[in-house]
């Protein structure tokens, strides 16, 4: 009787790269039905249309690249770039510069490197900054949050404000838009006011804007389940809070008028999404133990620079892309000893060769 | 006891309930015997007896070549009908010189049994050794590494821990499990054997936490007077516990280290199988004929373990099973993290054969699309050689083999974690086999020209020393002239050149007459052919025809 030979291991595989985008997907969900609570449609409509756009021109750039078009969609990081980048524009944001950013993001930052597994940057973050460097006036449009807002806009009604970029009549983006926390913070700072001042508005919850920090718990509810399902590790989230927070805690310690709080570092802007879901993209990260850490600090650390001493309000994709950069260096940096070896110097033996 | 844990590992689904219901089946004498030369790790045997011969069980038909080695022995009494190379249980699928007998029915030992030691304590260990060897007795659980040779430490090593490996940690594998549940005396009377003839002061046992009734037949048998020597060990089960390096770190807290033996931080490690086969070798003076084979997986009728003679054909192993169950694809030998898929099943059982899996598509599907590696860094965890094993697939892919050395690859135990846990099917302990062979023929490459070139460096040395030599001699020569003959040196002269010529053509000649002899790089030859300096390679090199 004759047999397959197929070479070692003979099991089952235990994962897929599919099944583990599928599980980033889902734990995306809280925390983005968060921020649909409190910002309204913009948010799904961009989620929908940057997603379709992604699996759109991934189809389009593997089947010119003669690769097999649906084994590729198959393994969902298409929709994992097209999410990420929804999340992090404002919501009512025009179509085109979504189309724009996913552009950038899935033919240059992904495929212009060899597709998947062979991007040194994260592709949604390479297309968001080109976003954000390119189109400052629209990516400044966060509207106030609809629960402290009179005014709300119908999927109807938001479907034309994206599709056309401009509002419904009777609608300004004045009244409708208004400044982050980390705006407010940058700018009451920089007329000369203190953190306690620029806190006591009544929008500001027990570390940041109210709505702020529950959109970051409930990314941060997806990313415990990531890590209880083994998916991503500990070791980059973790650094990336402590190395925003260790200094921040230092700063604000040493002057707590001029520094805001660890806790409203932490709690603002991208820290939450970007320590669970956009600094765990293994591609582009550092794989070691030891490098994930040092990866996930630097990334932290830039935040908090950039945050406090640069030119954004926010810094989290600048943070990523830099570090992504130093990713395969700290890979080599960072080798972990090699069973039966010392940490340093060769192996004591060598019967091998 | 305070174990130790080895990092990464899987938690794999214990697969042996089935194939331990019932007891070791003794399989009768095939009519056919298959018996490979080389079933051992080292150099195949060479077949001693000649097609026509008659032999009789036990009597040796393969001597061992070199020092690791091992002997082939008749399994039964029988007619060798054919020296041949047949299909042998090898992942390239090739064919191998075999044995094969036509067995008369007998089962007759003749005179070809040894000679029984009963009193082995009285006995030096060195001849204990030579028995172990004789006996053809190789590692059972798998690796079939020559015992002998593990029993021979180097000149100033002390061994003072014997390792027994009942860490059965391939899922579906219970050949020691029952193994220890059906004959633990025989392993403890091998064990004292071993600990006598390598002096140990202690021997560590240790058996699976899924291995309960083995444990309950261990500790009921142990004998009151071992009690002291032999410490019996539950371990964790988690996979690769059973491979040598991770037991002994579970054990001892110790490493083995990189490249090196356990011998080299004074342990020895076996598997309960191999105690058995030498407690059979001096207690009854029977080689190693024959071993517990599981044969087991859902490809297969009735799950369960037998005892089979080296060279019994899978198919017969099978059969013993209660054959094939419907949809069976694929026939694996060993377990199915460590197994290779054979292609047939006329391959025979070898000393190395601890399971027989047969798989169905559902089981064991075909390879899902290779994905590319998305760097995700399951491979790292699951790891127990504290590998990178995303790096070494890189390198192994762009053939940097100095990079793929400088990490690690040959602390790679191939033992498929990483492979197991990777989401885009990449086969990478394939890549890191391809790398591995890859090296080694480099390397034998490279000495194989490292000795060109030495040659041809020292034979340039030597054509330029004569060269300046016979310059000087010449320089003497002329001056010498010169001073005695004043002004007429003209005839001289001409004398000397004609001389020089003259030396010359001697000198061709005898390096065409040297070469045409065939003496490659024997002094003198081809001493004047400037046309060859060039050459540096091994081909052209002369070297090369006595190399092979």
């Amino acid at each position: 009787m004759r047999f397959r030979t197929e070479s070692s291991p003979h099991m089952i595989p235990a994962h897929s790269v599919g099944g583990v985008m599928q599980q980033v997907l889902m734990a995306l969900v809280p925390g983005t039905l968060a921020m649909v609570w409190f910002f309204g449609w913009g948010v799904l409509v961009n989620v929908a249309l940057a997603v379709l756009f992604a699996v759109a021109f991934e189809a389009a750039i593997v089947a010119a690249r003669k690769r097999p078009v649906m084994a590729t969609l198959g393994d969902n990081s298409a929709i994992v770039t097209g999410w990420l980048f929804a999340l992090a524009i404002p919501p009512l944001t025009p179509v085109w510069v979504t189309l724009i950013g996913i552009a950038f993001a899935i033919i240059v930052a992904k495929h212009l490197y060899g597709g998947l597994g062979y991007n040194p940057f994260n592709p949604a973050m390479v297309g968001y900054v080109v976003v954000l460097v390119s189109f400052p006036r629209e990516m400044a449009l966060w509207p106030a949050p609809e629960a402290l807002s009179d005014l709300s806009l119908g999927l109807g009604q938001t479907l034309q404000t994206v599709l056309t970029g401009s509002l419904p009549a009777a609608l300004e983006w004045d009244t409708l838009s208004r400044a982050t926390p980390l705006d407010a913070m940058r700018e009451g700072l920089g007329s000369g006011r203190t953190v306690g001042e620029v806190t006591a508005s009544p929008l500001f919850g027990s570390f940041s804007e109210t709505q702020w920090e529950w959109i970051g718990n409930f990314f941060l509810l997806g990313g415990l389940y990531l890590l209880f399902r083994r998916i991503i590790h500990w070791h980059i989230p973790v650094a990336v809070i402590l190395g925003v927070a260790i200094p921040a805690g230092f700063f604000w310690m040493l002057d707590p008028d001029s520094f805001a709080s660890p806790a409203f570092h932490v709690f603002s802007g991208a820290v939450i999404i970007g320590a669970f879901f956009i600094a765990t993209d293994p591609v582009s990260a550092s794989t070691t133990p030891l490098g994930r850490i040092l990866y996930g600090a630097g990334i932290g650390l830039l935040i908090f620079v950039i945050r406090t001493w640069g030119g954004y309000p926010d810094a989290v994709a600048f943070a990523v892309l830099l570090m992504n950069m130093v990713a395969p260096t700290l890979d080599h940096l960072t080798r972990p000893r090699i069973f039966g070896r010392s940490r340093r110097g060769p192996p004591p033996g060598d019967g091998h060769a | 006891m305070q174990l130790h844990r080895f990092h990464g590992g899987l938690k794999l689904a214990d697969a042996t309930d089935t194939s331990t219901r019932d007891p070791v089946l003794v399989m009768g004498v095939p009519s056919r015997l298959v018996v490979p030369m080389g079933q051992h790790i080292g150099e195949a045997a060479e077949p001693c007896v000649v097609v026509g011969d008659h032999v009789s069980k036990g009597q040796r038909i393969g001597q061992s070549k070199g020092y690791i080695a091992a002997h082939v022995h008749a399994p039964t009494s029988g007619e060798v009908v054919e020296i041949t190379d047949h299909a042998v249980p090898h992942p390239s699928g090739l064919s191998a010189p075999c044995v094969i007998l036509h067995s008369d029915g007998h089962d007759d030992w003749g005179d070809s049994r040894m000679e029984p030691w009963l009193d082995w304590d009285t006995r030096d260990p060195r001849r204990l050794r030579q028995r172990i060897r004789d006996a053809g007795i190789v590692g059972l659980g798998g690796a079939a590494f020559p015992t002998a040779v593990k029993m021979n430490p180097r000149a100033g090593q002390r061994i003072h821990t014997l390792i027994v490996n009942g860490a059965e940690c391939e899922p579906y594998i219970s050949a020691d499990d029952m193994l220890l549940r059906t004959a633990p005396d025989a392993v403890f009377e091998g064990i004292r054997i071993v600990a006598h003839l390598l002096n140990v002061e202690r021997v560590l046992f240790a058996v699976e936490d899924n291995m309960p009734e083995a444990m309950r037949a261990l500790t009921e048998t142990l004998p009151d007077e071992l009690r002291s020597l032999i410490r019996l060990v539950s371990v964790p089960s988690i996979y690769p516990t059973g491979g040598e390096r991770q037991l002994i770190k579970v054990l001892t807290g110790q490493e083995v280290p990189s490249g090196g033996l356990p011998a080299d931080i004074g342990m020895v490690c076996n598997n309960p199988g191999t105690f058995k086969a030498v407690c059979d070798a001096v207690i009854q003076g029977r080689p190693l004929l024959s071993r517990i084979v599981t044969v087991t997986g859902p490809g297969v009728q009735h799950p369960r373990n037998v005892e089979a003679l080296l060279g019994t054909p899978f198919a017969d192993v099978i059969e013993a099973a209660g054959g094939y169950a419907e949809g069976v694809d694929r026939l694996i030998m060993g377990g199915p993290m460590m197994g290779f898929a054979v292609h047939d099943d006329a391959i025979p059982v070898i000393k190395g054969t601890n399971c027989l899996l047969a798989t169905r598509p559902q089981d064991t599907p075909p390879p899902g699309p290779l994905m590319p590696c998305i760097r995700c860094g399951e491979c790292a965890a699951a790891c127990p050689a504290q590998l990178l094993p995303q790096q070494l697939y890189w390198q192994a892919k762009a053939k940097d083999f100095d990079a793929i050395q400088d990490y690690g690859l040959f602390d790679c135990i191939e033992c498929g974690c990483c492979a197991h846990v990777c989401p885009s099917n990449i086969p990478l302990v394939q890549y890191y086999r391809y790398a591995k062979n890859e090296i080694w023929a480099r390397e034998k490459e490279r000495q194989k020209s490292d000795l060109a070139r030495e040659r041809y460096e020292f034979r340039q040395e030597r054509i330029e020393r004569e060269e300046k030599e016979k310059a000087e001699r010449m320089a003497k020569k002329r001056a010498a002239v010169k001073k005695k003959e004043g002004g007429e040196g003209g005839d001289d002269e001409k004398q000397a050149a004609i001389q020089a010529a003259l030396e010359r053509a001697r000198a061709k000649k005898a390096a065409r007459a040297a070469e045409k002899k065939g003496e490659p790089g024997s002094e003198g030859a081809s001493g004047e052919r400037p046309d060859e300096t060039s050459n540096t390679t091994s081909d052209t090199s002369p070297t090369d025809g006595d190399s092979r």
